[in-house]
């Protein structure tokens, strides 16, 4: 029974659900071989191609956490994609490394300018973060689409190639790099006071900043987390594909953030979140994203697919819903209020 | 405090942008003092905006065909909006421009501006894009490509290239973004062509929105799901570009041990075809401004024109690539 209770039981059992799904309706879906000196199956694309989004929706926990939101994620992925490009275009010899890594924290640097566009807006002229972003992610692509001349800019980099479709030991190193910043922040806001003064921000910024918090300036912080997040899953995005499309990168990726992070539980009014609850959700939304196609969803019904199964999710998160449905099977936890 | 100088703030940045929209105003409007020249032919031209490199191409087309025949050309870029087009259409009915052309941004809402055009004598054309209305008077004639007959050429080569041979040929089909007429089309006429022949059999079908990385992720995954991919045919060159990229991973050659059929001819798709990635392309050109100006010459000239008129295209082999790459402008 207290394995019902766990917050994070639906979500799994979703996925389970999803990957079961898998193995009854399509070909070879657990299969895992080695092929060319690293592994290759549908399981490593998952892992692979969850990683922007797990990125960008790690960003969004911490703001959603403070009681925020950034719409602008996609946008910002954009500009660095568009960037790095750019600037790897004009390099006398793409294929050295470090040349690529210096263009690689340029692009981050420029993500993190605009991450303290958007806190300042916030936090210190105190507009609506609804607001604030959408500035940020109507301009930001227009500002993308201005590095990349409205055309989409091709790179043959073999260095930077690596970031979205290399391996390294076998693992593919998007996974890698979104694994690294996962273990990263769970470590800064659970092993130090960090996590707290998020969860105080999101719950008062005035009586947080009453007990002595600086609540602006954590406020600034998960905006520029957020944006450097998006930046990295904006490289990744680019280096996948060889290329920068400033249309099509990270559009409307700000929703399946958002969507993951409520996923995983956390609730959008701030406070208390949960990053193993949000990278479960941006997980679960990429594997549906696969499933939807291997096992052969019509094109015209795959968006009714995906709302189901959300929809299912999310109703059976809801305390109350399930008190209702299951009767006297869950009256014992519906105390919670709807 | 905070609050007032938020106001403040939000306040300017509205002013700003209230001042930058009367400048776009000025601008339409300072252009047009010149217009109705006696015989100089004046063009108003409303495009979509400049969200491809497709569409950029397009433009330039018109902007060059239209210098090149003499015409005084008066280009406004819609931004993606309707409301930008139809506020065009008016500017360049009260400059009594000649003829009015425009590649419709969405396919309904134009009767009452249409019909105002008509009202003051001055005919259209529809480049690009159709409208939906029933009412044909209201545009002299819509130029632009037939999807359907992409999607047929298409179909051919593949019938032809398998001919003789008894073996079933598997296919996976990326398609375009669900609903765009460009997709529906292109499925239909390639779905028309192969289903003569039952050993053609698309095994899967699935949208790539017409990018690179839907294309790369939807190609993964039918390479994982499907046994036996003999032919892919995506909807335009960028999703076929992603697969490639998908079809290298997986251990396999494009174009030889997966034939890949595209639509487009884009500059990156003729080299990957040029390459021998690709194997047969299907134009869909964005340089239609030579007819466009020739039938402007006409719809002036008096002379009746037919109401569809279809882009010059053509199909590319990787030999026609590798000749036609050097000067391909798009």
């Amino acid at each position: 029974m207290t394995i019902l209770r766990h917050r994070l039981f639906w979500p799994i059992a979703v996925l389970v659900v999803l990957l079961l799904s898998n193995l009854i309706f399509s070909n070879n879906f657990f299969k895992v071989t080695l092929l060319d000196g690293h592994l290759y199956g549908s399981l490593i694309d998952i892992l692979r191609r969850s990683a922007p989004l797990v990125l960008v929706a790690l960003g969004m926990t911490l703001v959603i956490a403070t009681g925020g939101i950034d719409l602008s994620v996609g946008s910002v992925m954009a500009i660095s994609g568009a960037l790095a490009c750019l600037l790897i275009g004009d390099l006398s010899n793409p294929d050295a490394v470090g040349p690529v890594l210096l263009v690689v924290v340029a692009a981050i640097a420029l993500c993190v300018v605009a991450g303290l566009w958007n806190g300042f807006l916030v936090a210190v002229l105190g507009i609506q973060p609804i607001i604030a972003t959408l500035i940020l992610m109507v301009a930001g692509r227009g500002v993308a689409q201005l590095i990349t001349d409205g055309q989409i800019l091709n790179v043959h980099s073999s260095p930077y190639r690596v970031i979205g479709a290399g391996y390294f030991l076998a693992v593919p190193v998007s996974f890698l790099i979104a694994a690294v910043a996962v273990a990263l922040t769970v470590a800064l806001t659970r092993r130090t006071a960090l996590g707290l003064l998020l969860e105080s921000v999101g719950g008062s910024p005035t009586a947080s900043r009453l007990a002595g918090i600086r609540s602006r300036r954590i406020t600034v912080m998960v905006y520029v987390c957020a944006a450097a997040f998006a930046g990295v899953a904006g490289l990744i995005y680019s280096s996948d594909i060889s290329s920068a499309d400033s249309n099509a990168a990270g559009n409307l990726i700000e929703l399946n953030a958002i969507l993951a992070v409520v996923l995983g539980g956390t609730a959008l009014t701030g406070g208390r979140f949960s990053i193993a609850g949000s990278v479960l959700g941006a997980v679960i939304i990429t594997t549906l994203d696969i499933t939807a196609v291997s096992v052969g969803v019509p094109v015209e019904t795959t968006l009714l697919f995906k709302a189901i199964v959300v929809i299912i999710l999310c109703l059976a998160q809801s305390a109350t819903f399930r008190a209702k449905v299951f009767g006297r099977f869950g009256t014992r936890r519906a105390e919670v209020p709807a | 405090m905070l609050r007032r100088l938020s106001i403040a703030v939000a306040g300017g940045l509205l002013l700003v942008s209230a001042v930058a929209g009367c400048g776009g105003d000025d601008g339409a409007a300072g252009g047009g003092s010149s217009g109705g020249g006696d015989d100089k032919i004046t063009l108003g031209f409303a495009q979509v905006g400049a969200e491809s490199g497709w569409r950029t191409a397009n433009t330039k087309s018109i902007e060059e065909s239209a210098a090149t025949a003499g015409f005084e050309l008066k280009f406004v870029d819609g931004q993606g909006k309707q409301e930008n087009q139809i506020k065009a259409i008016r500017n360049f009915i009260t400059q009594r421009v000649d003829v009015i052309a425009f590649s419709p941004v969405v396919e309904s809402g134009w009767d009452t501006v249409l019909k105002e055009a008509k009202d003051a004598g001055i005919p259209v054309i529809l480049t690009d894009r159709a409208i939906d209305s029933p009412d044909t008077s209201l545009y002299k004639t819509f130029i632009g490509s037939d999807f359907v007959e992409e999607g047929k050429k298409a179909g051919e080569w593949l019938v032809k290239e398998y001919q003789g041979k008894t073996d079933t040929v598997n296919i996976v089909e990326l398609q375009g973004s669900p609903g765009a007429a460009p997709a529906n089309d292109r499925k239909a006429g390639f779905a028309d062509v192969i289903k003569a022949d039952p050993k053609f059999k698309v095994v899967a079908s699935q949208t790539g929105q017409f990018t690179r990385t839907d294309g790369k992720a939807v190609m993964e995954t039918f390479l994982k799901s499907q046994p036996d991919i003999d032919v892919l045919y995506a909807h335009n060159d960028d999703m076929g570009l992603g697969a490639i990229e998908a079809i290298e991973a997986a251990g396999k050659k494009p174009g030889t041990d997966i034939k890949i059929i595209t639509v487009d001819a884009v500059k990156d798709g003729m080299t990957a075809l040029a390459d021998g990635k690709i194997n047969f392309i299907v134009e869909c050109s964005p340089l239609l401004g030579p007819q466009l100006m020739d039938l402007v010459k006409k719809v002036k000239a008096g002379e009746t024109i037919p109401q569809r008129v279809l882009t010059e295209e053509t199909t590319f082999t990787p030999e026609q690539a590798k000749e036609a790459l050097p000067n391909r402008k798009y």
